[in-house]
């Protein structure tokens, strides 16, 4: 059998492979370049059209001409072959050809491995559940590929059973291994990744309209567990850059990264909670304000915006303290109080206008108190499509437009009390959030991007001020839907109807948080805390790795107990003709499995014809219990007896 | 040697059919196990000779059908025709009434032909102008056919196939077996000397105790394990039936039977397999052109024992 060639492939192990090359490419189009994409696109096509048609492969001389094509393709997209992004081009090339001249067996193996190895690099691109789901699909059909090499003649079903039935015996190992690996810090599939370009979020500059853009969309910036009870809406001031410096236009971050200690909150209670922030590719961390502690490794500027060492690039999970209420006072200096008082040359009427409010007034706040009756009281209105404005922003919307989004309220705001003589500056962050009432998480998205103002008054420290709750309570107090009016098109997440729609996103970005959370977000310290509560007190990698090999091996033992169940349930007649045959094997006369007795007499009789008459007593014994009607225990022993008896000499 | 009657049967046969006990023997265990007998192979190695031995052994009447294209049913099963002096339809047998029946080149015969035939076999009766009538007991139909020439033949399809219990294949005389049968007198002057070695009655109270050898759980198991692989295994196409397995199961007890044993071993499945499973098993493309023999000992090395 061996010399002769392998039969061709049946269609149907054809359309098993066709499949699996099917499932195993489709992720990886999208971030191969459109060439490629476009390439195996049509080959996959072009592989199914020759199924369906019976049709014959190409010509050897055309693949050739393709894979030099394909090669020098993915050269000159990347100028090297080596590396992630070409090295996964070529793998995806060579797969497409590789279906284009799948003869024999031979050949279904090479595309199941490339199969299998390609299903793993889709994860170093990503690594979302909706990847992992068809990643397992994926398996499945390769598997099932697999077996229809290896058993050509049974039907579909029986070959996806078996499939089925050798990833279900694999998933115990999977999850000891997943539980017990000795992790290492940093994300599972860490890779050095070049773009981050495409993230979006707040950043260290604010512009009119930056924000009201920036909150039509319905990503996800972090989520909050709150140890006790979520704190009340209006006090959810999620803390980000915040922004001194003024040209007229945009307000900026200072470029100071002085770091100050942990501020005094003795006096409040503080609020536990822990974040899991998505990776915005900054530095900074978003916390509730004040806090009162700091995630291990970050730092506290000033300004009092939680530092981290490096920029975000992966999710990012840390427990905070904060206390909501507590004074805020870092000691600032008339020196550095002078930053937060200068002004640029321009929007003069503005200007004129604070400074009359300053002689005015008795006092900084009387100041305060009357810019935000202002804002009440004339026909401020709030809005998520503010007019464009020119080069003296302030001065077109506190006297032109009066239409404006938080933005505009909290850079106008601080500019007018700058102009009076008050120390202020502009906080950006995220104020609010959504409770999930799946899995309880506070949900915090980019559609809850907020900018308020802080003003300096002598004596009480930095004093939140948010213009925004002057025109628009609600916004405040019950999110952006009820602060909008009817008219406006609202972002598509913060949308009252659509309830239902709303209901299932709410469970889909459930079930992806508890994902992050526990699958991807399995770092050194998930897994003290799982093994902790399993029983393994500070465990070493030592210990890991020994429970992981006897969990592996009990395992092993399960599955080899099932598998051999039949075996065991032997009676003793059957185990003393087996012993028989052991002892027999000594001299190389054993039993073949499927020699019966009478063969097998005759055979050892011929052999060594000194044992003939002892096998010849064994083995009518033994037909008689095994074959015939003789049964019971005595009979038995004595075939036990007679097989112990047996004296071979071990040398002829 | 024993001198049991079947004992003298097998060594006055093996006189005459020379070197093929193997064959003769198999061809009494398909009588005794009350089945019907396939033999494929080219002419003038022995088949007619053979069956015709069997029957003269066992004091059986003795038959000949030799099948052309154009034989109809009417020429096997007989006819009916109006006889002037009784004033009646009188029923003319055919030659399917006898105990032993020889069907040569049954693949020559058109299916109507084959289909009549093999009904009569399943039956043991055939009906015949609405009225049913008995073959006579025992009743035991050899067919032969030949393998090569299959041009203008109608090869039985496998349903037909399951119909006969065992199919064996003749195969040259051996060297000496062949000297011999050249030096000797003629076949058919020692076929007339042959003595009966039992009435047709000992016959059929030897086919009845064939029923009461002992089976035993381990040995139906073991005949279990051997359909089930067959089922399982991708090397067939088509697993043995059910009802292959209960043949299986009837002439390992008549094999054991002729052995003078009153229990089933492993070995009498064993030794009736290839005739009982040459037939009925696909094997799948790679063993196409595998014989009897090799499908049986692939099969047999692929299950131990249980």
């Amino acid at each position: 059998m061996a010399s002769k060639p392998a039969p061709p492939l049946t269609r149907t192990q054809e359309l098993w492979l066709l499949a699996c090359a099917v499932l195993t490419l489709v992720p990886a189009i999208q971030p191969a370049p459109p060439w490629l994409a476009a390439a195996l696109i049509l080959a996959l096509a072009w592989r199914a059209w020759l199924w369906w048609r019976r049709a014959t492969l190409p010509p050897r001389w055309l693949l050739n001409l393709l894979v030099v094509a394909g090669s020098v393709g993915v050269f000159l997209t990347y100028r090297h072959l080596f590396g992630k992004d070409p090295g996964i081009a070529l793998l995806i090339l060579f797969l497409a050809l590789k279906l284009l001249e799948m003869r024999r067996p031979r050949d279904g193996l090479a595309v199941i491995f490339l199969c299998y190895f390609l299903l793993l690099t889709h994860f170093l691109n990503a690594q979302g559940m909706e990847v992992a789901g068809l990643a397992l699909a994926a398996l499945v059909v390769i598997t099932s590929a697999l077996a229809s090499l290896a058993h050509a003649g049974s039907g579909v079903l029986a070959q996806l059973r078996l499939a089925v039935l050798m990833l279900a015996q694999a998933l115990p190992f999977m999850l000891v291994l997943f539980l017990l690996f000795p992790r290492v810090q940093g994300p599972l599939w860490g890779m050095p990744v070049d773009a981050y370009s495409g993230m979006t979020g707040l950043s260290e500059s604010m512009s009119p309209g930056d924000i009201s853009r920036l909150i039509q969309s319905g990503e996800i910036a972090f989520r909050v567990r709150f140890e006790g009870q979520i704190p009340p809406q209006p006090s959810l001031y999620w803390r980000g850059p915040v922004l001194g410096n003024f040209d007229g236009r945009s307000w900026r971050a200072s470029l100071a990264r002085e770091k100050v200690g942990l501020p005094d909150t003795a006096t409040s209670q503080p609020v536990g909670y822990e974040i899991t922030l998505e990776p915005h590719n900054k530095t900074w961390l978003f916390a509730l304000e004040i806090p009162a502690s700091l995630p291990a490794g970050a730092s506290l500027s000033r300004e009092y915006l939680i530092q981290a060492r490096a920029p975000v690039r992966s999710r990012l999970r840390y427990a905070m303290q904060s206390s909501p209420g507590a004074g805020h006072d870092p000691g600032e200096s008339a020196v550095s109080l002078r930053r937060y008082l200068s002004l640029p040359p321009n929007n003069p009427r503005t200007q004129a206008l604070a400074q009359q409010w300053r002689r005015e007034a008795t006092d900084p706040e009387a100041v305060i108190r009357r810019m935000l009756e202002h804002f009440r009281q004339e026909s401020f209105f709030y809005t998520l499509t503010p007019p464009l404005l020119g080069e003296n922003s302030i001065d077109e919307f506190l006297f032109g437009t009066r239409r404006g989004f938080c933005e505009h309220y909290a850079s106008a705001f601080t500019f007018t009390l700058r102009a009076a003589g008050i120390p202020a500056r502009v906080v950006t962050g995220y104020q609010g959030g959504q409770r999930n009432p799946v899995d309880g998480y506070l949900i915090v998205r980019q559609s809850d991007a907020h900018a308020w103002a802080e003003a300096w008054l002598e004596g009480r420290g930095w004093v939140r001020v948010d213009p925004t709750a002057a025109i628009a309570p609600s916004r405040i107090e019950a999110g952006l839907a009820s602060a909008m009016p009817a008219s406006e098109a609202l972002p598509f997440m913060v949308r009252a109807d659509f309830s239902w729609l709303r209901q299932l996103r709410f469970r889909w970005e459930a079930v992806g948080n508890a994902w992050n959370q526990w699958v991807l977000g399995y770092d050194p310290q998930r897994q003290r805390e799982v093994l902790s509560r399993l029983g393994m007190r500070e465990p070493d990698w030592q210990a890991m790795a020994a429970a992981m090999a006897t969990l592996c091996g009990l395992l092993l033992l399960a599955l080899t107990a099932w598998a051999l169940r039949k075996r065991i349930r032997l009676d003793p007649t059957q185990r003393a003709w087996n012993r028989l045959s052991r002892k027999l094997g000594r001299i190389g006369l054993a039993r073949r499995p499927w020699e019966g007795p009478a063969d097998y007499a005759r055979r050892v009789a011929q052999a060594r014809p000194e044992l003939a008459q002892s096998i010849q007593a064994i083995a009518g014994l033994y037909v008689d219990l095994r074959y015939g009607k003789l049964n019971g225990d005595a009979p038995s022993q004595r075939l036990r007896g007679l097989v112990s008896g047996l004296d071979i000499a071990v040398s002829k | 040697m024993s001198n049991s009657p079947i004992d003298q049967a097998i060594r006055q046969a093996g006189r005459i059919v020379l070197g093929k006990e193997r064959q003769i023997r198999l061809a009494l265990v398909c009588l005794l196990a009350r089945g019907h007998l396939l033999i494929e192979d080219l002419p003038g190695v022995g088949k007619t000779i053979l069956a015709h031995v069997l029957a003269r052994l066992l004091g059986l009447n003795f038959h000949r059908i030799q099948c052309t294209a154009d034989m109809l049913p009417a020429d096997i099963i007989g006819v009916s025709i109006y006889d002037r002096n009784s004033g009646g339809f009188q029923f003319h047998p055919g030659p399917i009434f006898a105990q032993v029946i020889l069907v040569d080149e049954i693949n020559r015969a058109m299916p109507k032909s084959q289909s009549a035939l093999l009904e009569a076999m399943e039956e043991h009766q055939v009906t015949c102008e609405g009225e049913t009538r008995p073959l006579p007991e025992p009743f035991f139909v050899i067919a032969t056919q030949n393998p090569s020439h299959q041009i203008g033949t109608f090869p039985l399809p496998e349903s037909q196939l399951d119909r006969f219990l065992m199919r064996i294949e003749m195969g040259y005389p051996d060297q000496a077996a062949e000297r011999e049968l050249l030096a000797g007198a003629d076949r058919r002057d020692m076929m007339a000397s042959l003595s009966p070695s039992m009435d047709p009655g000992e016959l059929l109270e030897l086919q009845q105790s064939v029923t009461e050898v002992h089976a035993s759980e381990a040995l139906i198991a073991y005949v279990q394990a051997l359909a089930e692989h067959t089922r399982r295994s991708p090397d067939y196409d088509a697993g043995l039936s059910p009802r292959a397995a209960l043949a299986l199961l009837r002439a390992a007890r008549a094999w054991a039977l002729i052995d003078h044993r009153d229990l089933v071993l492993p070995e009498d499945i064993q030794a009736v397999l290839p005739a009982i499973a040459g037939h009925r098993l696909r094997p799948s493309s790679g063993m196409q052109t595998a014989s009897s023999a090799e499908i049986a000992a692939a099969l047999i090395a692929a299950v131990p024992l249980p």
